[in-house]
């Protein structure tokens, strides 16, 4: 498969084609914007999972800037949505002592297991010592499946039995990690509705065992959203947010024909800065997020 | 599960209900919060326009019923609409009497399918059906693990052959069960993106091989808009012949179950409602839609009662339920009750009302907070459970001691009896005014 890059930068150029043959047929020759431009935009962006307020709101906006002509309304629309998109956050933070302990959480099913595989690869790949911690202790064959991924990624496994306390496998795994100078610890928890309370509490839990062995571990929480999800994702963000502090969204599964426009709406109501995605389910599919090769990709129809 | 489409639909017609007649643009201002309210809910662009459309054309120039304010009208014409756009009735899953019944279990990756797979099995074999789960995806790791792991927990063998064509293992598995004499077979395939040709091509070969009884579509009710470009591409190239709507326990609004029935037909029959095993239910369209105009799902919770307790003590909870005098004992029986039933945040989801009370600051659904609160109440005399007015603070620190929690906790638990008394009064005035009808009739038992 061609890396993600090739693919939004022929999107990149197929994006002006496809938006103004889109609207051609809908300008008017005074060069003023029907009411129909206006409701086929709102159509690109609403099938996109951007969201009813975050659409109203770009659409006003562009509104604002008197556009005369199709390539005014792109360039507005894609400035606006990259100004929203691009965090000045770095991908992995710069300064640390090691091990980089990144904590994975998210809702169920979203791809947290093979995420974890992915990241794994990359640090084994740039020479790391990896150590995966098998927090979900509930779903059934959970940790079977981490420790599969951890062999073929070169990544060494802390576990428990199924049905034990997560909280413990952190201890276990952040003792291992620093005792072996490992350089990457990545701990993965059991998948979880952001409304179970209780489930969110043992969150907190494994996060406070983490910064009872360091305090400034972890130093990444990562949500795992799944980009085929709506407008639910907003609330997945806050919930989880106000759990545990995130510092960065991995936005998965963005190989079928969902968008992941609902991550414009948890950047810019939420603040959360989307770091990776995940393009498909080997190890090697994931992707550094980039601002403007997203928002292209965003206005692109998918074929 | 749909509060809070529920609570924005409301919100936008209570202006009506106020209102003695209605305009065409009281209408249109009404129905623009229910399009938001929709899109907010994840369903599909198109699906969100053509219902409006439908809704707009049968509110203006309607007549408006005598025994029915203009407003209440309104709620009937935008309930019905939904409920035709759910299907109309309720679908039950096709089963055969003498003939083996295959079901092939279908969908994207992470929407639930070997669970569902578990769950279904649970279900058929309570009806006394002997199924066989089958291990078809051999891709993704551990896959097959998960679905024995969960097969030894419901007691039900699931037929593998390692990572061996899932074709050939579909084939060999039905062979099995006409052999072996099981009544019913549950194939769980791989996830799959419905733009992957070659994967697609291998469901539609098991499908060939094994003619299975129902094609059933899994799907996350999380799903947004692309929801019905991936129900329609397995519709299309497969054939579907019903779908379940997994993760429904969540604040999800389930917006998808909408779009997928509106756009391809394809009857909803089962929802997922938690990680259980016993989590999964009949669907029922008429309930969603009602729970979307805000009236709660008692049906639900009462079926659900039913299955765990028996049919005079869920009267008398549901009667306790609905009375506002109710006392500190009733209080805590009640959730002594409800504790049976499952998950609490779950339950309370199913009630009138109850939506809002989630929300509530300071109170929040959980199983150990409910431990405390039986814990407080068995502290108090019973003067005290009668009328807790009398509990000043020296009663408080007496009665923390006695429990082994905090003042705190007892000021918390008292503001929610207080909460939840104020609650019931309310539903108790709105069903003298007859504002919550259907459902809130007489119940079916
Ligand atoms: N197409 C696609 N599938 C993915 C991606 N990430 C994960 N998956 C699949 O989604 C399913 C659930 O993933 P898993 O990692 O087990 O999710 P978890 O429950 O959150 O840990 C598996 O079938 C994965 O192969 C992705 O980026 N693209
Ligand atoms: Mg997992």
């Amino acid at each position: 498969m061609p890396d993600l890059w090739s693919r939004l930068n022929s999107s990149l150029s197929k994006t002006r084609t496809a938006l103004i043959e889109r609207f051609q047929t809908l300008l008017p020759r005074d060069g003023r914007m029907k009411e129909e431009t206006w409701e086929e935009l709102e159509e690109i962006l609403l099938t996109a999972d951007v969201g009813p307020t975050v659409t109203e709101d770009l659409i006003q906006t562009i509104k604002a800037e008197r556009v005369s002509s199709l390539d005014d309304i792109r360039t507005a629309l894609a400035a606006r949505l990259e100004e929203i998109m691009r965090a000045e956050l770095p991908r992995v933070p710069t300064h640390f002592t090691p091990p980089l302990v990144i904590l994975v959480v998210g809702v169920n099913g979203v791809g947290k297991t093979t995420s974890i595989a992915k990241l794994a690869r990359k640090f084994r790949q740039d020479g790391q010592r990896v150590i995966l911690a098998a927090c979900d202790t509930f779903r059934a064959a959970a940790v079977e499946q981490l420790s599969v991924w951890a062999n073929r990624v070169g990544a060494e496994l802390i576990a428990h039995q199924e049905g034990s306390d997560p909280a413990a496998v952190a201890y276990d795994a952040v003792q291992a990690a620093i005792a072996r100078r490992a350089g990457v610890l990545i701990l993965d928890t059991a998948g979880r509705l952001q409304t179970k309370t209780n489930l969110m509490q043992e969150l907190l839990k494994i996060r406070r065992v983490l910064g009872k062995a360091r305090p400034d571990l972890p130093q990444e929480t990562l949500l795992v959203l799944d980009a085929t999800t709506g407008q639910n994702a907003l609330s997945q963000t806050r919930l989880f947010q106000e759990a545990v502090p995130l510092t960065g969204i991995i936005l998965a599964k963005l190989d079928g024909t969902a968008k992941g426009g609902i991550a414009v709406a948890i950047q810019k109501e939420l603040g959360v800065p989307i770091k990776w995605l995940g393009t498909g389910e080997g190890f090697d599919d994931l992707e550094s997020f980039e601002a403007g090769a997203f928002v292209s990709a965003l206005l692109t129809e998918k074929e | 599960m749909l509060e809070s489409l529920a609570d924005k639909i409301q919100a936008a017609l209570k202006r009506l209900r106020t209102k003695g007649k209605l305009s065409e643009a009281d209408i249109k201002a009404a129905l623009r919060q229910v399009r938001l309210a929709l899109l907010e809910a994840d369903v599909n662009f198109r699906v969100v326009k053509n219902f409006i459309g439908q809704v707009q054309e049968k509110a203006v120039g309607q007549e408006v019923l005598s025994s029915l304010t203009p407003a209440q009208q309104v709620v009937k014409i935008v309930q019905e609409e939904l409920i035709s756009l759910l299907g109309g009735g309720t679908s039950q899953l096709e089963r055969s009497q003498d003939a083996l019944n295959i079901y092939m279990i279908v969908g994207l990756q992470g929407a639930g399918k070997t669970t569902t797979a578990a769950k279904l099995a649970r279900l058929l074999a309570k009806e006394g059906r002997r199924p066989l789960l089958v291990a078809a995806d051999i891709y993704r790791p551990a896959a097959i693990e998960q679905l024995q792991i969960l097969g030894e927990k419901i007691q039900t063998p699931v037929f593998a052959m390692g990572k061996q064509n899932p074709v050939a293992i579909s084939r060999a598995a039905a062979e099995k069960a006409r052999r072996e004499g099981y009544d019913t077979v549950l194939i769980d395939t791989a996830g799959r993106l419905h733009i992957d040709d070659d994967m697609m091509t291998e469901l539609i070969e098991i499908k060939a091989a094994v003619q299975p009884t129902e094609t059933l579509l899994v799907l996350d009710a999380l799903t947004g808009q692309d929801a019905v470009n991936a129900a329609g591409e397995f519709e299309a190239k497969l054939g579907l012949t019903g779908c379940i709507l997994t993760k429904l326990d969540g604040d999800a609004r389930g917006g998808a179950a909408l779009s997928v029935r509106a756009v391809t037909g394809v009857p909803i029959k089962l929802i997922g409602v938690g990680e259980s095993i016993e989590a999964l239910q009949t669907f029922h369209p008429e309930r969603l839609a009602t729970r979307i105009l805000g009236m709660g799902d008692v049906l639900t919770l009462i079926e659900k009662a039913q299955e765990t307790i028996d049919a005079d003590k869920a009267r008398d909870l549901e009667q306790r339920l609905r009375r506002a005098e109710f006392t500190l004992d009733d209080f805590k029986e009640q959730l002594e009750e409800v504790r049976k039933l499952g998950p609490v945040d779950q339950l309370l989801g199913h009630l009138p009302g109850f939506g809002k009370i989630k929300k509530m600051p300071g109170l929040k659904i959980d199983e150990q907070e409910l431990v405390k609160v039986g814990a407080i109440i068995s502290s108090m005399t019973k003067e005290e459970r009668l009328s807790p007015g009398i509990i000043d603070r020296r009663r408080k620190q007496r009665i923390a001691k006695g429990s082994g929690t905090t003042v705190q906790d007892i000021n918390r638990l008292l503001r929610q009896f207080t909460d939840m008394k104020k609650m019931l009064k309310q539903f108790k005035r709105l069903e003298k005014k007859g504002q919550v009808p259907p459902l809130w009739g007489p119940l079916p038992y």
